[in-house]
Order: structure tokens, then sequence, then C-alpha cells
């Protein structure tokens, strides 16, 4: 294989990115080609890279240093890399098509599709990347793609307001992120993965606690790019991008990122088979399973009660999330690979249903303005139908099914509160999609937007049946295996797991349908513990008052301080010290600044001069 | 050679005085001077650009001049980028474009002469000479509370170069050289004891030029109200002379530095967060971008912590390199955003942020560069600030070994909650100036966007940050090379 070849994958979306910047945008319609030509290409490469069975090492020095081992920037494909380019091309190929369609009418189509090319290029980047620092790099870009696309419409103070939301809550992560990046360099003196591996085989002495904690820290970069609790709140305000976006980028790929660098970085701690635990010390595992844990619990329960189709995603995403942090935490990352992988299909396939149903119903989001869409739009309808059955893990034909099991197997052999818990959100899910499910497309229109919905075009309803497809054969052994990041294959049993995800979905469902078969409104809206759901348990509010009261009443105390008394009182009485005498020298010469400062220059000379003579 | 650089901006600026055309003249000599300072990238270790005049016998003075190291082309590329940008920006008032451009081409000839000196005289003396034009042009041409900005900033600077002179003035005597070149100055020694009491003067003197907490609160309002390409070059070049003087200085005195590590590491911490929090409650861009660059300063001083702990450039390579790129970076990234405020001013006739919104519709070009200005400004990767912030994160914990953190390791991690105030307070700011629904007070549907010509100027910073945080390795392969090995000394005696 070349060497150049992998470095195309980086090359051709930043080419396009760069090129629709500097001038093809002026045509919006070649922007948007040029920019889905080099989805489609890089797909191929991903395709052809995936078939060619060895990895792949390839890097030029970006940082050297005498003295300093340097940073490289590398691209390092293995199995690993290979099955997520997979993921992110494949994903990102077909929301370029989708988008084609979804924004024809935008004004602004060329600086999307700049956007798009942007993120697959920050996102190539952190998959393929060698080593932290320049994990770190594109992470960041990735965080910056994500706020452009976000703020898409930033003139909307809604879309402006949650993109810099959601760059400035990972940025907290990212805070947590380049420490753990800095202990780790300190502990094992290694950035790059492939020397991480050499360490972990044969270990210097190193304080555990220290690792553990560094761990953790690193993971605080994760819980900022993958939406975990507390660092949730951008998610779901994200949805301000438009819908393709939050397919790609806040569901498939960016998101699952968190995962990813996780499952890369203790990939790295293991080598040839290690156990992880024997480096990793319990309480770190403990942390991120719980982080994981709650996360789901947290976020399916806010699903329950939402009612803009985007936000029902983006929530059951966060608890989606919530399960492959779980499974990394349980030190078990190949389970939680495996879900982002079979995740990352049936979940675009979701979100871009719902766009699909957007367009349709002339922009409305709500899903109790929708209903009847079942016969106005079959294809959506079977596609989307698809989507919600591999979500809930529908036994044996949906590939969320087989990823699900693994998680809660892992969390079965492990720690059964956290198996109470997966299966409880296993409900949850059933019934939250199926709530989605009933009110939007069964029953009767309730809207004039929704009675006029027509189904949509080739460019939309053939990514939405190829990824129904991918959700339903991804998750078979056959297909995993050649094809996803990460899979362990595990022979499946009938057990307690497989019992609870059965009883979950069938009572999932049976509440569903008893609540909302022909519901006109929601029975449970404002009742109870219902209204906590709906409100997001008032987090948003409560880290509003946070900023609010915290750091801007800390902003204005020390900004008052700093006038009043370091430049007013303590160095203020210098100036005024020095300002008599200037007056004094004022009095003497002209008066003004401009004699003043001739006369500091030529004072200033004089009494250099003096002093160095009579020394 | 170097002489010539120096010279192109003070003929030209004295050509202007005796009435020559002042924005040819001027625009013509800074991009001479561009040309040469980029070509001097490629010849500057090869001696042809040193100069060496004994100008005094007894103490021995020289107009040395010429690259010292990697670290002076560095600076000498930033001076002439920014000098180049700063001629091109900004509005002179009618009928005052003799001083206007003088003095500008003076402060650009000041910088570059102090970066070229290779004797400490000099050095010091072209920083004063920068400094002249500088309190000028604030004091009457600035905008705003011009007269109490330029008071206060010329109270401050000369006392900080006062006090910076009695500490170069008992360097010398401390160290027994017979000259005041650098080289023979780094050869000699100093006591220890004596040592402590130089580097108090120094972090004090040099401290107060570079804004050092708690001597900054000249430098935001000097900048708010000084015309544009002031503030661009002062805070952009200028400001950098204190920190290239410590670094430079930094051998012969640093066993004595370690007396004062825990006070430098306090006070860069309060530029850092203490600023940082000041600069969260600004309502003016420019005074929130005043704050923002005393703020980074502390990112700077971390590296230099680094360096006083770590005892030499050797025992911490990191340190001077992540310096040296972050300072390069800091300069242009603040010109850039200078410039563009000014633009924002002459367009909507404010910079409040309360009062603008919505921007970036009318004028895209305008808006993009900017905002690629505030993302370098807040160390995003692929721009040259990210390249240097990550190099002094490193250098922070160069040496760690994972058992207790040092005092430096915890700045390091308390230096890195800064990054998270910057993306604060400039997204905040940029968010409020060039998104959301357009202000109709403001015009800003009908600001009109620069035309391709006017964001030449911006553009060429722009790729500047891209090129360094792109391949950052662009910048530090100038500093591998070794100081050059001697200088050809043509005495001349007086």
């Amino acid at each position: 294989m070349d060497s150049f070849v992998p470095w195309l994958l980086l090359a051709l979306p930043l080419l396009s990115a760069v090129a629709i910047h500097l001038g093809l945008k002026r045509n919006q319609a070649i922007s948007a080609i040029v920019s889905t030509a080099s989805a489609a290409l890089t797909l191929i490469l991903a395709i052809v890279l995936l078939l060619h069975k060895e990895d792949v090492h390839v890097a030029f020095n970006w940082i050297s240093i005498g003295g300093f081992a340097g940073i490289k920037i590398g691209l390092d494909l293995d199995q690993l890399a290979k099955g997520m380019m997979l993921v992110v091309t494949g994903v990102g190929f077909l929301v370029h098509l989708f988008s084609l369609a979804y924004m024809k009418d935008d004004s602004a189509k060329a600086r999307y599709f700049c956007g798009l090319s942007l993120f697959m290029f920050s996102m190539t980047g952190i998959v393929l990347a060698s080593n932290f620092i320049m994990m770190f790099v594109f992470w960041e870009l990735v965080g910056l793609s994500s706020y452009l696309l976000i703020g898409h419409w930033y003139e909307k103070d809604s879309a402006a307001d949650a993109a810099k939301k959601a760059f400035l809550t990972n940025r907290i992560g990212d805070f947590g992120f380049m420490i753990g990046i800095l202990m780790l360099w300190g502990i094992t003196g290694h950035f790059t993965f492939s020397g991480l591996e050499g360490w972990a085989a044969a270990p210097t002495t190193f304080c555990a606690t220290c690792l553990g904690i560094a761990v953790l820290c690193i993971f605080a970069g994760a819980m900022g790019k993958s939406a975990q609790a507390p660092l949730h709140v951008w998610l779901p305000d994200a949805m301000e991008g438009p819908t393709p976006v939050s397919a790609l980028i806040h569901a498939a790929t960016m998101v699952a990122a968190g995962v990813y660098m996780m499952a890369r970085f203790f990939g790295a701690l293991t080598p040839d088979g290690a156990e992880l635990s024997a480096l990793v010390p319990v309480f770190s595992g403990q942390t991120i399973a719980w982080v994981g844990g709650i996360t789901s619990l947290l976020a399916a329960l806010m699903a329950t009660q939402q009612d803009d189709i985007k936000k029902i995603l983006a929530y059951s995403t966060l608890s989606q999330l919530g399960y492959m942090v779980m499974a990394i935490g349980l030190l078990n990352p190949e389970a939680g690979m495996f879900h982002l992988f079979t995740h990352a299909w049936f979940k675009a396939l979701l979100f871009l249903g719902s766009g699909a149903v957007i367009f349709a119903c002339h922009h409305e989001q709500n899903i109790w303005k929708m209903g009847g869409l079942k016969k106005t739009m079959p294809i959506t309808f079977i596609t989307f139908g698809i989507g919600t059955l591999a979500l809930c893990g529908f036994p044996f034909i949906t590939s969320g099914f087989w990823s699900k099991e693994q998680i809660l197997e892992a969390a079965l052999n492990k720690n059964t509160a956290l198996f109470v818990i997966a299966a409880f959100v296993a409900f949850l899910t059933t019934f939250y999609m199926f709530r989605l499910f009933f009110i939007a497309f069964l029953g009767k229109s309730r809207s004039d937007n929704a009675d006029h919905a027509k189904e949509v075009g080739p460019l939309m309803y053939v990514p939405l049946i190829i990824l129904a497809i991918l959700a339903l054969i991804s998750g078979f052994q056959p297909v995993a295996q050649s094809i996803a990041p990460a899979y362990h294959h595990e022979g499946f049993h009938m057990g307690w797991a497989f019992g609870a995800s059965i009883l979950a979905v069938v009572l999932g469902f049976g509440l569903a349908f008893k609540l909302y078969k022909d519901a006109a409104e929601d029975p449970l809206a404002e009742k109870g513990i219902f209204k906590l759901f709906r409100n997001k348990f008032y987090l948003d509010e409560a880290y509003a008052k946070v900023v609010g009261y915290g750091q801007d009443t800390v902003a204005a105390f020390v900004h008052f301080f700093d006038e009043l008394i370091i430049s007013g009182f303590l160095v203020g009485g210098f100036s005024r010290a020095a300002g008599g005498i200037g007056r004094l020298f004022g009095r003497l010469q002209s008066g003004n600044l401009q004699g003043y400062a001739v006369l500091f220059g030529l004072g200033v000379l004089l009494i250099i001069y003096l002093t160095v003579f009579v020394s | 050679m170097s002489l010539i650089l120096i010279l192109i901006p003070i003929l030209a600026a004295v050509a202007i005085l005796m009435g020559g055309k002042a924005k040819s003249l001027a625009t013509g000599a800074a991009a001479l001077n561009l040309i040469l300072g980029l070509g001097s990238v490629f010849s500057w270790n090869h001696g042809v650009w040193d100069l060496s005049l004994q100008v005094l016998s007894k103490p021995s003075i020289h107009l040395a001049l010429g690259f010292y190291d990697g670290m002076s082309v560095i600076m000498v590329i930033l001076s002439v980028l920014v000098l180049f940008t700063a001629v091109m920006s900004g509005k002179c008032p009618e009928g005052r474009e003799k001083l206007w451009y003088s003095s500008i081409l003076l402060i650009g000839a000041g910088a570059l002469g102090a970066f070229l000196s290779t004797d400490l005289f000099f050095f010091y003396a072209f920083h004063e000479l920068a400094l002249i034009p500088t309190f000028l042009m604030i004091g009457m041409l600035g905008s705003g509370e011009r007269k109490e900005a330029a008071w206060k900033i010329t109270i401050y600077l000369s006392l900080g170069s006062i006090i910076l002179l009695a500490g170069l003035i008992w360097l010398v005597a401390a160290s027994g050289s017979e000259t005041w070149l650098f080289k023979d100055l780094l050869a000699s020694s100093i006591d220890a004891e004596t040592q402590s009491g130089i580097a108090a003067l120094l972090i004090i003197g040099f401290g107060i030029l570079i804004s050092l907490f708690p001597f900054h609160s000249w430098a935001a309002p000097a900048y708010a109200s000084a015309p544009a390409p002031v503030a661009m070059l002062h805070a952009g070049v200028l400001k950098k002379f204190g920190l290239y003087g410590l670094i430079r200085l930094y051998p012969m005195v640093s066993i004595g530095m370690q007396d004062w590590l825990g006070w430098l590491i306090v006070l860069l911490l309060g530029n850092i967060l203490w600023v940082g929090f000041v600069t969260i409650n600004q309502k003016r861009l420019d005074m929130m971008l005043g704050n923002s660059s005393v703020m980074h300063m502390g990112y700077i001083f971390l590296a230099f912590a680094a360096l006083v702990q770590a005892g030499s450039s050797e025992a911490n390579p990191l340190a001077i390199p992540a310096a040296v790129v972050l300072m390069f970076a800091h300069g242009i990234s603040i010109a850039l955003l200078f410039m563009l405020t000014d633009t924002i001013r002459r367009k909507t006739g404010t910079v409040e942020l309360a009062e603008l919104g919505g921007l970036a519709k009318a004028a895209p070009r305008l808006a993009f560069l900017f905002g690629l200005g505030a993302m370098a400004s807040i160390g995003l990767p692929g721009l040259a600030n990210f390249s240097g912030e990550v190099l002094v994160f490193l250098s922070g914990f160069n040496g760690y070994t994972g058992n207790g953190l040092g005092c430096v390791q915890i700045a390091t991690i308390l230096a890195l909650w800064g990054v998270v105030i910057s993306a604060v307070y400039m997204l905040r700011a940029y968010r409020q100036t060039f998104q959301g629904p357009s202000v109709a007070h403001t015009n800003s549907d009908h600001v009109k966007d620069f035309g391709p010509f006017c964001q030449i100027p911006a553009a060429i910073l722009a790729i500047a940050l891209l090129v360094v945080g792109i391949y950052p390795n662009s910048l530090l392969h100038l500093l591998k090379k070794e100081p050059a090995p001697s200088l050809e000394t043509e005495q001349a005696s007086n």
C-alpha cells in the first residue's frame, strides 16, 4: 500500500473545505457536489483500506526540539481505526447525499457543505491519530466544526447560543483531557499509542493512583465530547443545527469520539490481550462505569417527556452513549465499540428519518402536531420503524439487540446494580421510542402541516433504505467480524441478560401502546415526577444560575477590586506620586504631553549616559 | 545588513517629517522591510547581517547588531509582519499624516533595533526609542480618554524602564565584563547572592513592561484608546521586548531567579486567572482584547517559570521554544484582532458589545477573519497560539514523573483553566458582535464588508497564524541552530 493513500483520507475533505471557502462558495451547487464527491471518495478509500488486511502506519515530524522526543502527525490504521473510518465515511457520505436534498433551498448551502467537509477532515484525524497530542488537535477541530454547524443559522439567537454552549462545555472536558495527557506523559513518558503499548508490555514502576487519576482526567475529555452527565447539557441544544448534522455529528460520529478515544487508549494499555485491570485501578473503572450508567438513566427518563422529535432522539443518543461509556468503565471496550458501531447506523437512520419528517411537515418538530404519517410517507415510516426496533433491541433480527446484549452481559458479570439500571433503561428506551412512533406516525394527522406531508425524494429515501438495511444486519457475527472496529464474539446464551432485554421490550412496548396508541395529548404531562423529566431535572436552569451568579459575579467582583485596589489604590498611589513629579516637570517645561515625552526620552538617555560613564 | 532593517523605517520617518509623501513612503518602507526581514530567515546565520561598531570606549559600548540566535530571527519576522500590516491599517485623521506614519515607523524601528541588538545598551535604548512615539500617538491621536490612558502608560513604562535600567547596570557591573556585548556578558558569571537581587529588579522592570500582574492596569486602557497601528505594534511586538530580555539574560541569573520562582508563579497566575475574570466582565470589545492580551502574557511567563525551575534550557528543552512560539503567535493574533476591532469601530461607530450584533451577515469576510483571530487567541489547534500553548503545558510537565505535583505542575493545571476562561469571553464577544439578529441602530445590515484589497493586511496575519499552527516546525527549526559562533568585530575606536 502506497504511503500517500492514507493521507488522502485527510487531504480530500480538507481540500474540499478549503476550495469551497476560498472560491467555490460563489457557486452553491458546485460546492455541494465537490463536498459530496470528496465524501464518496473517502468512503471508497476507507473500504479499500478495510479490505487490505495489513496495518498501515505513516508519520511526519510536526514539532521537533532537540532534547525532546518530538511530536509527530501520524496515522495508525489498524482494525479499530479502519472499522471506525467505515462508520465515519459511511454515515458521512449518506448524510452528504441526504443534505443535497434537505439543504436544497438554504441560502448558505456552500458554507454548510464547507462545514461538513471540515468536520469529515477533523473526525478522520481523531480516528487515525497515532498519538494523544494529535488526537487533541483534531478533537478540538471537531469541536470547531460542530460549533460552526450548530450555529449554521447563526442569525437565530437560539442557534448562536447553542453553538457557544457546545464549544464551552467541550472546553471544560478538554481541560481535564489535557491534564490527563500531561500526567500520562509524565508517568509513562509517551504520547503515542504504540509507545504506550510498549510501556504497558513492561511497565516501569509507577504510582497506580496517579495513573488512575490520569485515566479519569483523560475520561473527562470523553465526557465532554460524548456528552456524559454532568457535561451532557450541550447535546440537546445542539439540535438547533440542521437535522442531517444532528445525524452525522451529534448521533453517529463526533459524540462517539469519546468512546472511541477511550477504546483506543485502553487498547494501547492491553498489548497482546493483557488484562486491562492489571493497569487501570478499580476506582477509575468504577467511576467511568457509574458516569455512564447514571447518564443513560437520566437521559432515558428525560426522553420520556420530550415533545420535539429531535430532542427525543438527542436524549436517546445521550442514553445510548451512557451504555457505551458504561461498557468502557466495566473494562470491556469491545462491547462499547460494538454498540457504537451498530448505534451509528440506526441512530443516523432515526435522525435522517426525523429529518425527512421535519422536511415533509414544513419544519414542524413537535410530534403532537404530526400523526398519520404512515399513509403519506410509507418509506420513511417503514425505515423509521426498523430504526426504532433496532434502538429498542428487538431480539435476533436487529443489530441493536446483539450489541446491547453484550453490554448487559458485561454489567451482569461485574456490577449487579449497573445491570439493573441498564435493564431499566432498556425498558425506558422501548417506551419512549414507541411513544414517539405511535404519536408521529400512527393515528390521525393533528395539523395542516402533517396533512400535506408528502414522501421525500430519492436523494433522501435511498440513504434511509441503506441505513435501515445496516440497522438490521450490522450486528450479525459474520458482518460485525469483518467490518466492525472491534468485535469480540461471545456465544449467545439464554440467561438473565437475555431475559431482562426481552422483558424490557415487552413491557416498554405494552406501556407505550396503552398510553399513546390513540392519545391526542400526553396523559403524563405535568404529573408529579414526569414534570421533572419534562424539565430535564432543571439542570439547564441550575447551570445557567451557576454561570450567572457564579462566574459572572466573580468576574464582576474581581474586576471591581482590580479597578479599586490595584489600579486605584496600590499602584495608583504610585502613579499619582509620579504624576506629581510629572506636573513639576510640566510646570518647568511646556506642560503638554509632547514636551514631556521628548524630555523623557532625552532625560533617560542622559541618565543612562551619566550612570554608565560614572561607573 | 541588519542596520539596514532598522535604518529603512528611520530614514522613511525622517523623510516624512521633512515633508515627503507620508503614506506611500511608509508603505514602501514597511514593504521593503517585510521582504528583507523574511529574507533574513535564509541568510541570518551566515554572519552577513552582523555589525559591531564601538561607540564608547569606557565603558565599552558597541553599536552591535545582528541575529544573536534563532529567537532574534523570529522576533524580527514578527516585527516586520506587524509593522507592515500596521502601516496599512487604521485610519489617519485628516492632516496628521506626518505624525501618524512617522510614529508608526519609529515604533517599528525601535522594536527591530531592540531585537537586533547584540549589545545590552542598545537593546535597552532602542526600546526607549520606540516608547516615545507610542506615548505621543496615544496622547495626541488616541480616542476616548486618551490623555488619562497616555499618562498611565507613560508613567508605568517609564518607571519600569528605570527599574530595569538599574537592574541592567547592576548586572553589567557585577559580571565584571569588559563590554556590554551579550556574548561577553553571557560568558561571565555572577555570584548567587548578587544574582538574586538583579533577578528581582529584572522581574519587576521587565514585568511592568510586559504587564505582569499586578502592574497590568496600564495596558487595557492604553490599547483601547491607542490608534489601531499603535495598539497592534505595542501589544503585538513591543511588549515582547520584556519577555525576550528575560529569556536572553536568564542564563546570567539562573540561580538568582530560583529565589523568586514562587512569586513568579503567583504573579503569572494573577495574569491568567485574575485578569481572566476581569476580561470576562468587560463590556467593550477593545477593553476585552486589551485585557485578554494581558492575560495571555501569563502563559509565556509560565514557560519561563518552567525554565527557572529546571535551571537551564538543557534541563527543560521545551521552555524556551514554547515561550518564543507563543510570543510570536500572540503578537500576530492580537495585532489581527486590534486591527479588525478598529475596522468594526469605523464601520459601525461603536465597540460596545451591547450595541453590536449580527455583523456576520453583511460582512462575512470580516467575520471570518475576526473569528480566525479569536479562535487563534483561545488556542484552537491549527492556529499558531495552540502550538505555543501546548509546548508551554508540556514544558510545565517536563520532568514530572507521576509522584506528587510540583508547583509548576499545579500552576500549569490552573493555567489550563484559563483556556476555558479565554473561550468564555472570546466566544461571548464573537457571538455578541457577529451573530444573532442584526441590530438596527448600528445599521449592521448595511455595513460594507472588506473589499478584496482591504483584507490583505488581515489576510497576511491570518496566513502567518495558519502556517505556524499547521506546521510549528516552520518556526522551531530556526531555534535549533546554535547562536552565531562569533561576531565579526570591526573595531573602531572613538
